[in-house]
């Protein structure tokens, strides 16, 4: 087994050449420019759609932005965590359901901390759960995660019948009103919770985790040939319970963090398919730390942008029409360009300009789908670039490869 | 002689898997029961009891119905080793859509459902062709693209049911399909054998596509060819395209037939009770179709008695709140431990099997028994 396919950080280039061209290559570089450019398309769209909207590049929006990409954040890096070691977690969704509940429990037994910490324990089992079913009895891993997804919400349903009915302000479908994480005053974004912060400094952990530690290195080795690694000794069953278990963990987080910092309060379904596009979040960031955060404030910054501004939505589809664009154009410009290519972004861009042109509001709902959508235009569009564990979704068993 | 018993053993393994689930999850049930201060065996007296009644029978034969139809769906793209998690997404869709159509139509009887129906299947049926055509032009995996769908189907009906609530300022559901595309209740069935079914149930008179579907299902994989290159496509996909069936062809076939049938799912509900569609519609049978295939093994009757097992659970599930015995949730609880009771169950006892076959065949020829344990 060689090194060069388990380590994909990027190659060292030549020393003492700067050309644009090569600074391009270069990932540190072409972020912030993406940034830049994205932030100045926002005021462009701004000064067009005035004075429709001004909450699209606002200091407020930006923190709702953080707030609401929390989930889908964490949710993202526990579908990584899963798949790096070769399992496919679409129980994300279920395991954060359970996050929910145990979070709203617990900090309501024992204060938001603590409470933070059974709601992740109380993913923690969801994801144990899908590794003994997937990895010590070799289930398919969509058909234990739908049966996850299934029971979850029964689970919780019963419990809070069983322990909220009790409370003052609780029921079977809700819980007493529970306090939040403190939290911490910085410039432009306002009030910022702790456990935003705790959040995003999981991204370059996870990142160091999975790409310069040993236990990182046999994980990730799991999830691209299990074979490979069983030969060198890596005891595979054991990464791959590692895993999901830390998955399971990531998204009850997720669950409780939607409880204690962003409505308060656990209501029956309030996750609202949030375990999905985490999914589709880790996807569109190529399964990779960095990548999942930007598709996390991205369709945070949608989830975010929803409830502070209705009319921002509207003019957020401006935005859309730029991007795909730019999709055209650079489709256009390159060699292999195909009809379809070139073609599809342009039809739906001038679709978009059509709606825009026609209607006043966006249905409500349009946003909550932006993320699936653009996943599913990232899938189309770029597959080729996209790289997902190879031994992803294979079950694998020791001493019959 | 050996085989014989041995393939007997193997049906025998077959019934017991599922029928030790369901006796696990009982168990596990009674546990969450006692740990939570109720008496298990009132709760299971009580539910016994209800659900044995004519009126609940038919409850749960009126919930079976769709979840059979939902698990033919899901087990058409299985055998292709397809997981069709859309199934949700164009169940919905093909519901919302087929209603409207059928409120602004006025046709004779059976023409009326008819219509009805074509449109359920053709809707689901485009639904599910979206992440088949994905598929084999681009590679995408169907299991991210249906979930995806799934979303934007469902919100996209939210969308227009809430849009109908602005205009119409009270209820978010659409109009009332006319009389003619009621399908009647099939009572009469019944009260041949039995006393007369009271309070206003109907058995739905959808029993019958859903034996249709069910037989048409078998009939196609075991007595056609194209049931035949499917599950050969299913089994091992390269030898298939090797002896001369297009793989693609075949994805595009079987999920798109599998969509068709997803369109159906809703129709039960609204042609035989609600006449609308509405927030009384249920969802979540996409998801409940997977449990019931895998439980049913992808076997059209198998199903039958999945469909059967869920359709009872949820039908007798609401006595226990009467009663005062339990939460009626530990149904949901029940039927996720089934599942998993019965998966686990299905992997361990296929991995023996294939243990024994590759034993089996490793008597046979003894000289190269080495080489057949080394598989690469």
């Amino acid at each position: 087994m060689s090194e060069r396919g388990l380590t994909d950080a990027a190659l060292p280039g030549s020393p003492g050449r700067v050309d644009l061209a090569h600074l391009w290559k270069q990932r540190w570089f072409r972020w912030p420019v993406f940034a830049l450019g994205g932030m100045i398309v926002l005021q462009l769209v701004e000064w067009i759609a005035d004075p429709e909207s001004e909450e699209l590049l606002s200091g407020g929006q930006a923190g709702a932005m953080l707030r609401w990409s929390v989930p889908l954040l964490l949710a993202g890096l526990g579908g990584m965590f899963a798949e790096r070691a070769g399992i496919v977690n679409i129980g994300l969704e279920g395991m954060m359901v359970l996050g929910t509940w145990f979070g709203a429990w617990g900090s309501v037994k024992y204060g938001p901390v603590i409470g933070t910490a059974i709601g992740l324990l109380g993913g923690a089992l969801g994801g144990l759960l899908h590794a003994i079913a997937t990895v010590s009895f070799g289930v398919n891993h969509i058909i234990s995660a739908v049966a996850i997804n299934i029971m979850a919400p029964g689970v919780t349903r019963f419990l809070a019948d069983e322990i909220f009915s009790g409370y003052a302000g609780g029921s079977i479908s809700q819980s007493p009103r529970v306090a939040s994480f403190g939290s911490v005053e910085l410039p432009v974004l306002d009030r910022v919770s702790w456990l935003t912060i705790i959040a995003f400094a999981f991204v370059p952990l996870a990142w160091y985790v999975l790409w310069r530690t040993r236990f990182g290195l046999r994980l990730r080795a799991a999830g691209e040939h299990p074979s490979a690694g069983d030969s060198l000794g890596v005891n595979v069953y054991r990464y791959q319970y590692a895993g999901v278990v830390i998955s399971g963990a990531l998204a009850g987080l997720a669950g409780s963090f939607i409880v204690t910092e962003l409505t308060g309060i656990y209501r029956e379904g309030q996750t609202n398919g949030r375990g999905f596009i985490g999914l589709a979040t880790m996807i569109f960031g190529n399964w990779r730390p960095g990548g999942t955060a930007l598709g996390a404030l991205l369709f945070g910054y949608a989830d975010g942008l929803q409830l502070r501004d209705r009319d921002g939505v509207h003019a957020l589809l401006l935005v859309g029409v730029v991007v795909l664009a730019v999709l055209a154009l650079r489709r256009a410009l390159s060699p292999k360009r195909t009809v379809v290519e070139v073609g599809l972004p342009a039809v739906i861009a001038t679709l978009i300009v059509v709606w825009y042109l026609l209607r006043d509001t966006v249905p409500p709902t349009f946003n909550q789908v932006t993320p699936h959508i653009l996943t599913l235009v990232v899938l189309v569009f770029s597959a080729g670039r996209l790289r997902p564990p190879k031994g992803a979704g294979q079950i694998w068993r020791k001493g019959e490869h | 002689m050996t085989a014989a018993r041995r393939s007997r053993s193997e049906l025998l393994l077959g019934f017991a898997a599922p029928v030790a689930a369901v006796l696990i999850a009982l168990v596990v049930a009674s546990i969450v029961l006692m740990i939570s201060g109720s008496n298990p065996l009132d709760a299971w007296a009580s539910m016994w009891e209800f659900g044995t009644r004519l009126e609940t029978s038919v409850d749960a034969i009126n919930r079976a119905v769709p979840l059979y139809i939902a698990g033919i769906a899901v087990a058409l793209g299985f055998r292709m080793n397809l997981f069709n998690i859309g199934v949700e997404g164009q169940y919905i869709l093909a519901a919302l859509v087929a209603t409207e159509v059928g409120t602004k139509i006025d046709l004779p009887g059976p023409l009326h459902v008819a219509v009805i129906v074509l449109v359920a299947m053709s809707v689901g049926a485009a639904w599910a062709a979206v992440p088949a055509i994905l598929k084999v032009t681009r590679g995408v995996n169907e299991v991210i693209a249906t979930i995806m769908l799934n979303a934007i189907g469902v919100s996209f009906v939210a969308a227009e049911l809430l849009g109908r609530w602005d205009s119409a300022g009270q209820d978010t559901r659409t109009a009332d399909i006319g009389e003619s595309g009621h399908v009647p209740g099939i009572n009469w069935l019944l009260e041949i054998f039995t006393r007369d079914v009271g309070k206003g149930r109907e058995l739905y008179g959808f029993l019958f596509v859903a034996i249709a579907v069910g037989i048409g299902y078998h009939v196609l994989l075991t007595r056609t060819v194209f049931g035949y290159d499917l599950r050969a496509s299913g089994a091992n996909p390269s030898a298939a395209e090797a002896s001369g069936v297009p793989s693609k062809r075949m994805i595009l076939a079987a999920m798109i037939g599998s969509g068709a049938i997803a369109g159906l799912i809703g129709l039960p509900d609204i042609l035989g009770e609600l006449y609308h569609y509405g927030g009384d519609f249920s969802q979540g049978l996409g998801f409940l179709g997977i449990a019931v295939a895998l439980l049913g093994r992808n076997h059209p009757g198998g199903i039958v008695a999945a469909a059967l097992i869920f359709g009872y659970l949820d039908a007798s599930s609401p006595i226990l709140e009467v009663e005062g015995d339990a939460p009626r949730e530990i149904v949901t609880i029940m039927k996720g431990v089934i599942i998993f009771a019965a998966v686990v169950a299905y992997a361990v006892t296929e991995r023996s099997r294939r243990r024994r076959q590759v034993a089996a065949a490793a008597d046979a020829v003894p000289t190269t028994s080495t080489e057949i344990g080394a598989n690469p």
